[in-house]
This record gives C-alpha cells, sequence and structure tokens, in this order.
C-alpha cells in the first residue's frame, strides 16, 4: 500500500508495512533521528512529533494514519533552531544528556501555541507525559516559563 | 566505577586463567594497585590507580587550525554530566583561548592515547582537572614559543591569552591560528617546566554562564546518540534474550519470523559461560531492515527457554532470605570498642531494617551500538561509557588484534553505570560477523532494557544501637546483606567487595565509642551492576533514617542529633575505619572531613528555614552523607494530603565536593539526583518472580515526572577555596542522600516511619 505524507514540508512516499509506527519510519527510513525511541508504549513522549500541528506520539500512530497529513519534526520546528522553546532551552542550559529534549521541546511548543501564558498547573497537565531521566523537570519549567515570556528571563 | 582493588578476586578469576584471553579478561586487575604477592609496590591512588593512567599531552587534548579555531578532544563520554563543556572550559582556560572559538572533539576508545576513559565513578574532573590544565598550559607556551621564535625576541617578552600571543614590550600580536603550524611542530614542554594559570586569572573555570557545548544540537534534533548511528547499508537488529538469569534456548522455530516483511536473517548468539562478565545474555536475534521489521520479527520468533537455577529467585522469599541473614552474626568487617557489652548495658536499645529493592538504570536512550567489520576491521558507533573495555572484548570476541577495532563514541542518552558495560556493543558485532561484516545496528527496546540490565543491588540493612541515659548512642552495630557486583567477575564471591563495603558501610564516620560492621553471605541471581551511586543508596537510606529514629526515641531534634553523631569537626583516616577504598583515592590527600560533613548539613537546614513550625500535614527531613569523597546533604519538606498520598515542595541540597570547575553542572548534577532519588524513593522498583523481572517498561516502573518532581529544588554549592584543594565527584554523590530526607520528612508530618522503598502507598498503610 503506497501512502504519501508530509513531513517537514516535504511530501514523502512509503511503501512498506502500514503498521510500521511513524517512529520508526522517520528514524529508519528518513534518516531523522531527532525524534527518540524510548518506550515504544505511550509512556515516555521522546517520540513526540506535531501532526497537523497537534502534538502526537510518533511510537504509537501508524504511518499509514498520517497519509496526506503534515508531520513536523524536530528538525523541521524552525528553519534555524530558534523557535523560542529552542532559545530558551539553550539560554537556562536545560539540557543534561539531552536525550528526552526534542521531545519536550515539541511538547513545550505545542502547549505554548495554544496556552501562550502557561500557569503551573497546564504546564504539568501539557508535560506530564514527558520522561526525564536526567531530571532536567526544573529547569524545563523554568524554559517554558522564559519562552512565554517572550523569551525575556 | 569500575570494579577495582581487590587483588583476590583477581586471582581466582576463572576466566582469567584460561590462556589467551590476556588481560582483557580481567576487568578487575587492569591497572590495578599493584599489592599483591612479593611485589608490595606503593598503592597508587587517584588517575594512578586506574587503568592506563592519565596523559597531559598537548599534542593530543589540544588542536589549533589555521583559522584560529581550537579543537579540544574530550577523552570522556558525555552522558548528561556536561564533561565536554567542562573538559573544554578547562583546557580552554589555560590555553588562553576564547571560548568563542573552541570546538570539541570526541576521542575514540583508546586509553594508550589518551589514558583512562571509563566515565564512571564520579571522577573524571576529580582524575583530570590538573593533567587537562598541563595539556591547556603547554599548548599555551608552545604557541609563545612559536611567537618568540617568529619575532626573534626573548620568550619573556611575550605572553599568550585571548586567543593570541603579544609581544609585550612592542605591542605587536600574532593570532593563535597564525601562530598554529609552527607551534605543532615543537616539542611539548617537559611537565616540570609548566607554569599553570593562578586561579585569579581563570576566565571559564569556576564561571557561571557558559552554555553547553552541544546545546544547539540537542535543541535541533541533529545530536547523535548511539541508537541514532546509521551509515549506508545498515541493517537492524533485536534480540530474543533469557528472561532468566543463565537461561538457555531449548527450542527455536524461526519459520514465521523469517517470514516478516523486511527481515533478513535470524542468528543464535551463544549463551555465555557464568558469570558473564560483560558478556552478551545469548539468545535469538533477529536482523531486518528497519528496526520495525526487527521487533515484529522477534514477536513472531518461537522459543522455548531452558530457564536454569536462577528461575528460583523471587524477591518476596528473597527478601526474608536476606532478612533472616541480617538477624544472625556474620562476618565482621569493621569492629571497635565493645559492641555487644556496650549493648547491653545501654539504657536503651533500638534496632530496625530496611529494605531497598533492585533499581534499573533506565537511561532514556536505551543501549544501541552500530557495528560493522570490513577489511579485516571493526568499527562500531556505541553510546559507551567505557570505549576502551569495549574495544577489548569486541578485540577478543572477534579474535582481531586490537588495533583493528575502532570504537566511535556517540553522545549517551544518559548512562548511570548501565553502559559501562559493553554487551550490546558485541551484539551488534556477532551480528554484522553473521551478516559478512555488513553494519548493522542493534537496539533494545525498554522491555529488553529492564528484563535483561545489570540491577543496582537489593539489600536489607540492619542496624542496631544502645543508648545511654541521656540518648546518646554508645553502641553501633549495622549488618548490610546484598548481592555483590562481584558476581559478574567470579562465581560464588559471597560477600561484597571493598568498593561496596567502602559506601557509606564500614566509613560511617560517627563518634561511637563502641561500633561493628558485619557483612552476611548474599548470593545473585541476577546481573548485580553499578547504579549510580551504587551501595550508597541503600546505606544512606537505612543510616540516616536510622539516626532520625534514634533521635526520635532520644525525645532529640534529629538535625542537633546527626551533628553531634558526626562529632566535631576532625580528620579522620578512612583506613582507620577499615576502608581501604576510599573510592581509589589517597586517604591523606581525601581524609573524610567531618567538618565539611557538619557543613552541608548545616546549610542545607538553613536553607530550608530548619526549625521553623509547620503546619499539619508538612514535615521537614534532613540526611547527609559522603561519598564519592563528595559531601552532601539534603533537607526536604513534604506535605501529606488526607489519604497518604504525598509531594514534596521544597528540597534544599547542599554540596561540598572542593573545588568547583563549572558550577552551573554541578547544580544540574544536583537537581537531577534530587528527582531521581524521589523517583527511587516513591515509586521505582525492580521486583523478580520467578527468575523473572516484573517490571518491563515505564507503566510499572515508574520513574518521577514534572507534576511529582519536587517542585522548588535550591542548591547550595559550598566555597570550594582555591583550585589546589583536591576535587571531588559531582555525578553521583547528590543522589544517596535524597531517599532517607524524604523519608524522615514523611515521618516528621505524620509520624508514619516508613522501612522499605518505594514509599508508595505506605503512609497510610
Ligand atoms: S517512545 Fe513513544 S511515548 Fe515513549
Ligand atoms: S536530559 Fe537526559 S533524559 Fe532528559
Amino acid at each position: 500500500m503506497a501512502t504519501a505524507l508530509i513531513v517537514n514540508g516535504i511530501e514523502r512516499r512509503f511503501d512498506g508495512d502500514a503498521e510500521m509506527p511513524l517512529l520508526w519510519y522517520l528514524r529508519d527510513e528518513l534518516g531523522l533521528t531527532g525524534t527518540k525511541f524510548g518506550c515504544g508504549i505511550a509512556q515516555c513522549g521522546t517520540c513526540i512529533v506535531h501532526i497537523d500541528g497537534a502534538p502526537a506520539l510518533a511510537c504509537q500512530t501508524p504511518v499509514a494514519l498520517t497519509v496526506g497529513r503534515r508531520v513536523t519534526t524536530i528538525e523541521g520546528l524552525s528553519p534555524e533552531g530558534n523557535h523560542p522553546v529552542q532559545v530558551a532551552w539553550r539560554e537556562l542550559n536545560v539540557a543534561q544528556c539531552g536525550y528526552c529534549q526534542t521531545g519536550q521541546i515539541m511538547q513545550a511548543a505545542a502547549l505554548l501555541r495554544d496556552r501562550p501564558d502557561p500557569s503551573d498547573a497546564d504546564i504539568d497537565a501539557a508535560m506530564n507525559g514527558n520522561l526525564c531521566r536526567c531530571g532536567t523537570y526544573p529547569r524545563i519549567r523554568a524554559a517554558i516559563r522564559q519562552a512565554a515570556k517572550g523569551g525575556k528571563p | 566505577m569500575i570494579p577495582c582493588d581487590d587483588g583476590g578476586l583477581v586471582n581466582v578469576s576463572r576466566r582469567g586463567l584460561v590462556a589467551g584471553l590476556g588481560l582483557g579478561a580481567l576487568v578487575l586487575a587492569v591497572g590495578l594497585p599493584s599489592r599483591s604477592g612479593a611485589q608490595q609496590a606503593e598503592a597508587k591512588f587517584g588517575a594512578d590507580g586506574m587503568p592506563n593512567g592519565w596523559r597531559d599531552d598537548p599534542k593530543v587534548f589540544v588542536g589549533i587550525a589555521e583559522d584560529g579555531t581550537v579543537t579540544v578532544t574530550c577523552h570522556r563520554q558525555e552522558m548528561g554530566q556536561g564533561v565536554r563543556t567542562s573538559v573544554a572550559m578547562v583546557v580552554a582556560d589555560e590555553l588562553g583561548a576564547d571560548w568563542s572559538r573552541v570546538r570539541v572533539a570526541q576521542a575514540d576508545g583508546d586509553e594508550a592515547r589518551y589514558g583512562n576513559q571509563d566515565t564512571d565513578g564520579s571522577r573524571s574532573l576529580r582524575h583530570f582537572f590538573l593533567p587537562l590544565r598541563r595539556a591547556g598550559a603547554g599548548g599555551r607556551m608552545m604557541l609563545e614559543q612559536a611567537a618568540a621564535a617568529r619575532w626573534g625576541v626573548p620568550l619573556a617578552e611575550v605572553r599568550a591569552g585571548d586567543h593570541a600571543v603579544a609581544h609585550l614590550p612592542s605591542g605587536r600580536s600574532l593570532g593563535y591560528g597564525e601562530l598554529a603550524r609552527a607551534a605543532a611542530d615543537l616539542p611539548a614542554p617537559p611537565r616540570e617546566a609548566i607554569r599553570l594559570k593562578d586561579a585569579s586569572q581563570f576566565r571559564y573555570i569556576g564561571r557561571e554562564g557558559i552554555g553547553l557545548v552541544d546545546n544547539r544540537d540537542i535543541t535541533t534534533g541533529r545530536a547523535v546518540y548511539g541508537i541514532d548511528a546509521q551509515v549506508d547499508g545498515m541493517l537492524h537488529a533485536v534480540v530474543a534474550r533469557p528472561p532468566v538469569y543463565g537461561g538457555k534456548v531449548a527450542s527455536l522455530d524461526e519459520s514465521a519470523a523469517l517470514k516478516v516483511p523486511g527481515v533478513v536473517r535470524v542468528v543464535r548468539i551463544d549463551p555465555p559461560t557464568l558469570p558473564s562478565e560483560f558478556q552478551p545474555l545469548g539468545g535469538v536475534a533477529v536482523i531486518a531492515r528497519n528496526t520495525w521489521a526487527a521487533m515484529r520479527g522477534r514477536d513472531a520468533l518461537k522459543i522455548a527457554w531452558e530457564d536454569g537455577p536462577n528461575a528460583v529467585y523471587s524477591s518476596d522469599t528473597y527478601r526474608q532470605g536476606l532478612e533472616a541473614a541480617v538477624r544472625r552474626p556474620a562476618k565482621v568487617v569493621r569492629n571497635e570498642g565493645d559492641v555487644d557489652r556496650a549493648m547491653a548495658g545501654a539504657a536503651k536499645r533500638v534496632a530496625a531494617e530496611y529494605y531497598i529493592p533492585h533499581l534499573a538504570q533506565t537511561p532514556m536512550e536505551p543501549p544501541a551500538a552500530l557495528v560493522r567489520i570490513q577489511g579485516g576491521r571493526c568499527e562500531a558507533w556505541a553510546c559507551t561509557q567505557a570505549p576502551q573495555v569495549t574495544r577489548t572484548r569486541l578485540a577478543q570476541k572477534l579474535g582481531l588484534p586490537e588495533e583493528a577495532v575502532t570504537v566511535h563514541v556517540t553522545l549517551l542518552g544518559g548512562g548511570f553505570g548501565r553502559k559501562s558495560k559493553p554487551d550490546y556493543v558485541i551484539e551488534a558485532a556477532l551480528c554484522s560477523r553473521a551478516m559478512d561484516g555488513a553494519p548493522v545496528k542493534l537496539t533494545w527496546t525498554r522491555e529488553d532494557d529492564l528484563s535483561n540490565g545489570y540491577y543496582g543491588t537489593v539489600s536489607v540493612e540492619r542496624l542496631e544501637a544502645g543508648l545511654d541515659a541521656d540518648g546518646k548512642p554508645v553502641a553501633w552495630l549495622h549488618r548490610s546483606a546484598a548481592p555483590s557486583i562481584g558476581a559478574l567477575f567470579v562465581p560464588d564471591p559471597k560477600h561484597e567487595l571493598p568498593l561496596e563495603l567502602g559506601m557509606g558501610f564500614v566509613n560511617t564516620p560517627f563518634a561511637v565509642p563502641n561500633i561493628r560492621m558485619e557483612n552476611p553471605e548474599a548470593v545473585a541471581h541476577v546481573r548485580v551492576g553499578w547504579y549510580r551511586s551504587v551501595s550508597n543508596i541503600p546505606r544512606a537510606f537505612a543510616v540516616q533514617s536510622f539516626v532520625a529514629e534514634l533521635a526520635h526515641a532520644a525525645g532529640r531534634d534529629p538535625k542537633d542529633y546527626l551533628l553531634e553523631l558526626i562529632g566535631p569537626a576532625r580528620l579522620i583516616d578512612p583506613t582507620d575505619l577499615g576502608d581501604a577504598w576510599n573510592h581509589g583515592e589517597d586517604p591523606r590527600r581525601y581524609p573524610i572531613d567531618t567538618g565539611r560533613l557538619r557543613r552541608v548539613i548545616e546549610t542545607a537546614a538553613a536553607g530550608i528555614g530548619w526549625g521553623r513550625p509547620m503546619p499539619r500535614g508538612r514535615g521537614l527531613g534532613i540526611a547527609g552523607h559522603y561519598s564519592f569523597v563528595t559531601y552532601v546533604a539534603v533537607a526536604a519538606e513534604v506535605e501529606v494530603g488526607e489519604r497518604g498520598a504525598f509531594s514534596v515542595p521544597r528540597v534544599d541540597i547542599a554540596v561540598d565536593c572542593g573545588a568547583v570547575v563549572n558550577p552551573d553542572r554541578v547544580r544540574a548534577q544536583m537537581e537531577g539526583s534530587v528527582v531521581m532519588g524521589h523517583g527511587l524513593a516513591t515509586s521505582a522498583e525492580i521486583s523478580f518472580k520467578d527468575g523473572r523481572a516484573v517490571q518491563q517498561n515505564f507503566d510499572l516502573y515508574e520513574l518521577t515526572r514534572i507534576a511529582t518532581a519536587p517542585r522548588e529544588i535550591r542548591v547550595h554549592i559550598l566555597p570550594g577555596g582555591d583550585h589546589d584543594r583536591p576535587l571531588g565527584g559531582v555525578g553521583e554523590p547528590g543522589l544517596p542522600p535524597v531517599a532517607p530526607a524524604i523519608v524522615n520528612a514523611i515521618f516528621a508530618a505524620t509520624g508514619k516511619r516508613i522501612r522499605r522503598l518505594p514509599i508508595r502507598d505506605q503512609i497510610n498503610a
């Protein structure tokens, strides 16, 4: 079965196993490795991408379901990598190992689009699916606040 | 950390006696201080005591291009501790480089060239701060020499700094790029001639505001971890491993797997001889065109497993065995005074037992590696904490000379000790070999990671104390029963290794006249490995909980009581306590300084406002612990709700790690330790039933999330003094005191004493 989807603005065809999760299609077929594997069972959020602008778990989304839709990965979030969330993440040195951070950034970017000035409870609700084994949560919270305030600390 | 320092173990290593394996099989032996037999040589400490020691050659660590770009080679592995940034700060500072023109290259595994590369034990900067400073300073001096020669002026008239060398009398200056070629042709200055900067001149070392060198790659998804490595023509593999340690394939039907579209081959991996050290566990690999196909192929395998003797392992019964063991006299590992007599004469006796389950490191990036074998050469890309160990094991397994094996190190998506063991890289190599050397990337799923781990040990700690009429302890007895890491290397070590005994057990620095520690036997039924801060976790939990219990029994404030137990500020030689290990450091250079331990406790207490009146349902708890030659105390505030649910609104953590290189990363490690410590305190546990891990993924192995994490974490870094003061570790020592501080706070809030981790819903039980 052939399917076509748009990944970071480029139309892509796929004719393999339609049940393959988008995660592995992105990583193994397209070489877009910024979307990470952490659990495969919707528990960690390292695989978050945007599908038609909404955050989605790539490990839970069969490629077939993305036919005709726009997929944005961390590589496509901002042309220069300067989305306000990315900038805040760098300014506050949020990352430790960094592995979870692409998922965190994609989720945070979606949160801020929906709620430009999120409360603590909004942040908890939106970010609770994103595990960080290194424990960067305090800085994630701070960076979301900073990005929300237009980058001003 | 790498297990070392037990000559006896080396001698009894079965595999060590097998001809042809050479030194590489002796992970315990490599670079050990040679204290055995007739050759009672001087003990080696710090980096000197590590396999292949240290190097400080500027030509190895510093490169300068003609455009002036400085490349610092980082030979330690980045797993979130910030070492690539911190190493570059050290070298760039001494070199006089402009930070914005500094890049970092990651070294391959090659300890003959770089010195020890095992990134564990919280020792990268502790061991390499001075060698790396010398490398940078040596580079600076070579640039000065090149400039003086170019101008034909005395060396004394030139000075390097700010990415250029200036001729002071004339004001002329040459950029580092312009001098690069000439400087590179000069010999490195002899070590005695190296002039290090005075600390007052540091521009980067100890400074705030330095961005991580990998920030841009990480935030844009360009950062490459082991799981991301790719080369043309790469295949993908996953492995079905025996669910029980030591198990084997009894029968295999791969026909359905081979029909899965994309599956290329099914390959048997031989079971290891036990103990398995870092060797793969055996099983069946499925090699496919993509990871998904490999996973589906694996699902389609029909395997009957022969479990072997470890199928008896069930955590509930095992715990009962450990409890029985700590209730009987056992091997004495420290003994001062006469505990039995003092106990008999005590006004009051208190005893308690604590249980700490197995834990899994679960770095967010599971183990993964890419290997290809072409033209008699093996090339690996791996997220490994130990690239030289990996290289040696690959060479042995493939029958290649070590020079024919290259291990490229990617970023690590977390390590925490798991990625010190290269079993997964060896698996990838075996898959590549089965495919005639084609590149194969092998990925562990999270289920693999949790089912076939190198788990943190499980332990029962029993403490007994006799108090005098004033409530002061006059007798202290501690028995610690836990399967040892040594069981990875020798068939049945029975007892813990010196390095395990030296993690907050025998080296407890309390001022009690009669004190005894005992270590009962315990058998390992799984691979026990090191998990961030290792045996310090159960020991700090037990000891720091028990101190609070004694304070309660004595009707005293727990913080004051803890300080009294530590006693006045003094320097203790850890060997006097029976700790010959001292985290591998010279006891003269790194004595236990109870003044520093007292200070972190006082600082954390002051930070959280110890003694302030607490509303109902709220409480404060405190704990302090010495590990990795660093002192850390944690004060936690806990709020307990109606149904026993609790949260941790605030934690103050105080650290004295000596001189600080990168304060932002010290802070980050402490923040991360608080979060990880909160997770193991509240919800994380690996238990076994019939030899199998019960928790297979993050649904049951519950880690702390943003909503449950301590809401406010305040890090207090004690002034480290000048940079001549020995450095302490940072990556691990923050973790041990977190859990006891939290349970002590729960006790303060509710009167409920929790002696078994994780806490889960015990508050209401
Ligand atoms: S990999 Fe998708 S949620 Fe964990
Ligand atoms: S930064 Fe390492 S898992 Fe989040």
